[in-house]
C-alpha cells in the first residue's frame, strides 16, 4: 500500500466519519442529561430528506439546512416531551421515531417528487462545495506532509470543518461551564440539581435541542455534502454506529472524535477492498461492516475497562411534591 | 389506590391511544393529497374482502403473534428485546439448515424439528446479549441493536460465501426439498369442503402461534417460572428477597424471547419462501414491539395486535398497488401506534384517569 493510498482512504475516512461525529456528539450532550437517545437514526433520516428536499425545492443549501435541523429539533422535541414531560420510556420513544422517520421521509417524498421516495439530484448551489483551505495548492508539493495538508485536510465542505471544530466547542461547555457542570449533573443526579433551584426540565430540553441541532447537522452532511440528494433509508445504521460510538468514547468528547474516526477508517476500508487477503485466510467484507457493532459489543462486555453510562440515564425525573 | 375501572386501563386507553394513531395517519393522508376514506376502504377490501386478502393478513399475524411474543416476555421481566430482528433473522437460519440437511419422510416431522431449529438459533442469538445483562449489566438494548447488525452481516456472508448453490445468483439457499413444504390453509380446509385461495401464503404455521399463546399464557400466568419473571419485571429488589435470581430469570425470559423470535422462520423461511433469502423477516422482529406493546404484552391482546397489524401490513400493500400512498404509510402508523402507547401513554392516561375520577367523585355525591 503506497503512501498516496493511505491519504486516499485517511480522507474517505474523515469524510465517513463526519455524520458518526456529529451524531455522536448529538448522543452524548442528550445522554450525559440523562436521556437516552436511540432516535439519533431517525433524526439523521429526517434531517437528510428535508435537507435534501428543500435544497432541490429551492435551489438553497443553506435553506436544505435549516430545513434539515429544524426537522431534526422537532424529532428531539417530541422525544423530549415523551421523556421528560409525559415520563414515558425514552427507548421506546426513540424507537417509534426511528420507525417514523423511516416512513414518513418516503411518503413525503413520494407525494412531493415523484421518484419513489428519492429527492432529485442535487447539483451547484444546492449542495455544500468543498472548502479549500489556505495555501493547499502552494504546499501540494511539498513531501508527506503537502499531501496531507492539501489532499487530505483540505477540500472538505464547511460542515466537516464544523463537526471537528464541535469536539473542542463540546468539550469546552461540557467542562468548563456552568451549563455544562449542570448538565452533567442533571444526568448523574437530577434530584441534586433541583434541590440547588435549577430546574431539571428546562436543562433537559435544553440538552434535546443541542442534540436536535448537531443530529440535524449530520443528516444535512450526508444529504447535501457526502452524497448528492436523498435516497430511501439513506442513513442506513449511522445512527446506531454513532451510538456504539458513544459507548466505545464512553461518553467524552475527544474520545467521540476517535471512536468515530476509526468507525469512519472501517467504513472506508470496506468500501474500498471488498474481501481483503491476507494470504493465509481473507477477511470477508461483511465482517468489516459488523466490525463496529462487534467492537461495541467487546467494549459493552468490559473488555478493556467498564463502560459507566451516565447513572440517571433512562429514568424520568419526578419532582417531589 | 384505583384510579379507573380494569377495562378502561386493559381496553379502552389502547384503544384510545390506537384511535390517535389513525387520525394522525389520517391526517398525512390527507397533507400528501390523497383521501384517507378511501385508503381505508382500499385497504379493507384488499386484506379482508377475499380470501386471498385474508390469507396474506393471517399470514403477516403469524409472524407477528411469535415476534410480538417475544417482545412481551421481555417487557414481562423489564426488558426491551430489540434484538427480535436479528434473532428471527438467525432462526430462519436454523430451519434453512434443519430442512436443507435432514431428509424428512413427512412435513409434520419436519415442523418439528424446524422449529426446534428456529428456536434453538434464535435463543442463541439472544444468549450474548442476555448473559452481558445479567452479569456485566451491559443494557440489552443496545447490545441487542447491536447484534441485529451483526446478523444481518453474517447472514449476508452465509447466503453468498456458503449456502448459495453454484450457479445461483442472488444471495439465498436452494429450494427446501418438496416433503418439507408446509400445508397451505387452502390445502388444510380443502378435504372439509371450504374454499380458501391457493396462492396466499397462510399455512399451518398460525395453529403453531395460535398454540404459542396459549402457551405463554399458561407459562406467564400458571406456572411458578412465569411468577418468578412477572416478580422480577415489576421490582428487582423484592424479587431478590424472595429468593428469585436475577441472573436466571435474565437468561430464562431472553432465551424464550429470542426462540419464539427464531421460530418465527417458520412461517416466513419454511412456509412460504421455501428457501431462505436475504430479507425474509422484512422488519417483523420491530413490528413485534409495536404489537406486544398495543397488546398490553397478553398473549390475547398479542393476538389481537398482530391480527390488526397483519391487516395493516397487507392492506398497506394493497395500497401501493391502487393508489400512490406508498406501502410506508405502514411503517407511520406502526411508529404511531408505538409512540402512542408506549412513550406518550401518560399524555392520553392522565385526562381519561382525571374524568374516571370526577365520574366517582360525582357518583358519591
Amino acid at each position: 500500500m503506497d503512501f498516496l493510498t493511505i491519504i486516499q482512504i485517511a480522507d474517505s475516512a474523515l469524510r465517513l466519519a463526519t455524520p458518526l461525529l456529529l451524531a455522536c456528539l448529538a448522543g452524548l450532550f442528550s445522554e450525559r442529561a440523562g436521556i437516552f437517545d436511540i432516535g439519533l437514526e431517525g433524526k439523521i433520516l429526517a434531517s437528510a430528506f428535508f435537507s435534501a428536499a428543500v435544497a432541490a425545492a429551492t435551489g438553497s443549501v443553506w435553506l436544505g439546512l435549516l430545513a434539515g435541523v429544524a426537522s431534526s429539533i422537532a424529532f428531539s422535541g417530541v422525544h423530549g416531551l415523551a421523556s421528560i414531560t409525559f415520563q414515558g420510556n425514552q427507548l421506546i420513544s426513540g424507537v417509534a421515531l426511528n420507525f417514523f422517520a423511516s416512513g414518513i421521509t418516503i411518503l413525503i417524498g413520494t407525494a412531493w417528487f415523484g421518484l419513489g421516495g428519492r429527492t432529485p439530484s442535487l447539483s451547484g448551489g444546492q449542495r455544500f462545495s468543498p472548502v479549500e483551505l489556505p495555501f493547499a495548492n502552494a504546499v501540494a508539493d511539498v513531501p508527506i506532509l503537502g499531501p496531507i495538508y492539501s489532499d487530505l485536510l483540505s477540500g472538505h465542505t464547511i460542515l466537516v470543518y464544523v463537526a471537528l471544530l464541535m469536539v473542542p466547542l463540546s468539550w469546552f461547555v461540557l467542562y468548563r461551564t456552568r451549563f455544562g457542570l449542570r448538565l452533567r449533573a442533571v444526568g448523574e443526579n437530577p434530584a441534586a440539581v433541583d434541590t440547588a433551584g435549577v430546574s431539571v426540565i428546562r436543562l433537559r430540553y435544553a440538552a434535546m435541542l443541542i442534540a436536535g441541532t448537531l443530529c440535524g447537522l449530520a443528516g444535512v452532511y450526508l444529504a447535501t455534502g457526502l452524497a448528492a440528494g436523498f435516497v430511501k433509508e439513506m442513513s442506513a445504521g449511522r445512527g446506531y454506529i454513532a451510538l456504539a460510538a458513544l459507548i466505545f468514547a464512553r461518553w467524552r468528547p475527544w474520545h467521540a472524535l476517535y471512536a468515530t474516526l476509526l468507525f469512519g477508517l472501517l467504513e472506508a476500508i470496506a468500501n474500498r477492498y471488498q474481501n481483503i487477503d491476507l494470504g493465509t485466510f481473507v477477511i470477508p467484507v461483511q465482517f468489516m461492516q459488523a466490525l463496529p457493532y462487534i467492537l461495541t459489543v467487546i467494549i459493552l462486555a468490559g473488555f478493556g475497562g467498564t463502560a459507566v453510562a451516565p447513572k440517571a440515564g433512562g429514568q424520568p425525573y419526578v419532582k417531589e411534591r | 389506590m384505583q384510579k379507573m375501572p380494569k377495562w378502561a386501563d386493559v381496553a379502552l386507553i389502547p384503544l384510545l391511544n390506537l384511535l390517535i394513531a389513525f387520525v394522525l395517519s389520517g391526517l398525512v393522508i390527507l397533507a400528501i393529497g390523497e383521501n384517507p376514506i378511501k385508503a381505508l376502504q382500499t385497504m379493507i377490501t384488499g386484506a379482508l374482502g377475499s380470501t386471498y386478502g385474508w390469507g396474506y393478513t393471517l399470514y403477516y399475524a403469524t409472524n407477528f403473534i411469535f415476534t410480538g411474543l417475544a417482545v412481551s416476555i421481555a417487557f414481562k421481566a423489564a426488558m426491551f428485546n430489540i434484538g427480535g430482528e436479528g434473532q428471527a433473522m438467525i432462526g430462519g437460519l436454523g430451519v434453512a439448515l434443519v430442512c436443507l440437511y435432514i431428509p424428512f419422510p413427512h412435513w409434520s416431522v419436519a415442523l418439528l424439528f424446524a422449529m426446534a431449529g428456529g428456536a434453538i438459533f434464535g435463543a442463541a442469538w439472544a444468549f450474548i446479549p442476555a448473559y452481558l445483562q445479567a452479569r456485566r449489566g451491559s443494557h440489552v438494548v443496545i447490545t441487542t441493536i447491536m447484534f441485529n447488525f451483526i446478523a444481518a452481516s453474517l447472514l449476508n456472508y452465509v447466503l453468498v460465501n456458503v449456502l448459495r448453490p453454484q450457479g445461483e445468483m442472488n444471495p439465498q439457499t436452494a429450494a427446501f426439498p418438496e416433503a418439507t413444504h408446509l400445508p397451505t390453509l387452502h390445502e388444510v380446509l380443502a378435504p372439509i369442503g371450504i374454499s380458501f385461495s391457493k396462492s396466499a401464503p397462510v399455512n399451518v404455521s398460525l395453529f403453531v402461534a395460535l398454540a404459542a399463546c396459549v402457551i405463554v399464557y399458561l407459562l406467564m400466568w400458571r406456572s411458578r417460572l412465569g411468577y418468578e419473571i412477572r416478580a422480577f419485571g415489576l421490582s428487582q429488589d423484592a424479587s431478590v428477597y424472595a429468593g428469585i435470581s436475577p441472573f436466571k430469570i435474565i437468561m430464562v425470559a431472553m432465551l424464550l424471547s429470542g426462540g419464539l423470535s427464531g421460530m418465527m422462520s417458520i412461517n416466513n423461511t419454511m412456509g412460504e419462501a421455501e428457501r431462505l433469502v436475504l430479507n425474509s423477516v422484512e422488519g417483523a422482529g420491530f413490528i413485534g414491539i409495536a404489537v406486544a406493546l398495543m397488546g398490553r404484552n397478553h398473549p390475547f391482546g398479542v393476538l389481537l395486535a398482530a391480527l390488526l397489524f397483519g391487516f395493516l401490513y397487507q392492506g398497506g400493500s394493497e395500497l401501493s398497488l391502487w393508489t400512490k400512498i406508498p406501502r410506508e404509510l405502514v411503517t407511520v402508523i406502526q411508529a404511531l401506534v408505538i409512540l402512542f402507547t408506549g412513550a406518550l401513554d401518560n399524555m392520553v392516561r392522565g385526562p381519561v384517569e382525571r374524568i374516571f375520577i370526577r365520574a366517582a367523585k360525582r357518583g358519591a355525591n
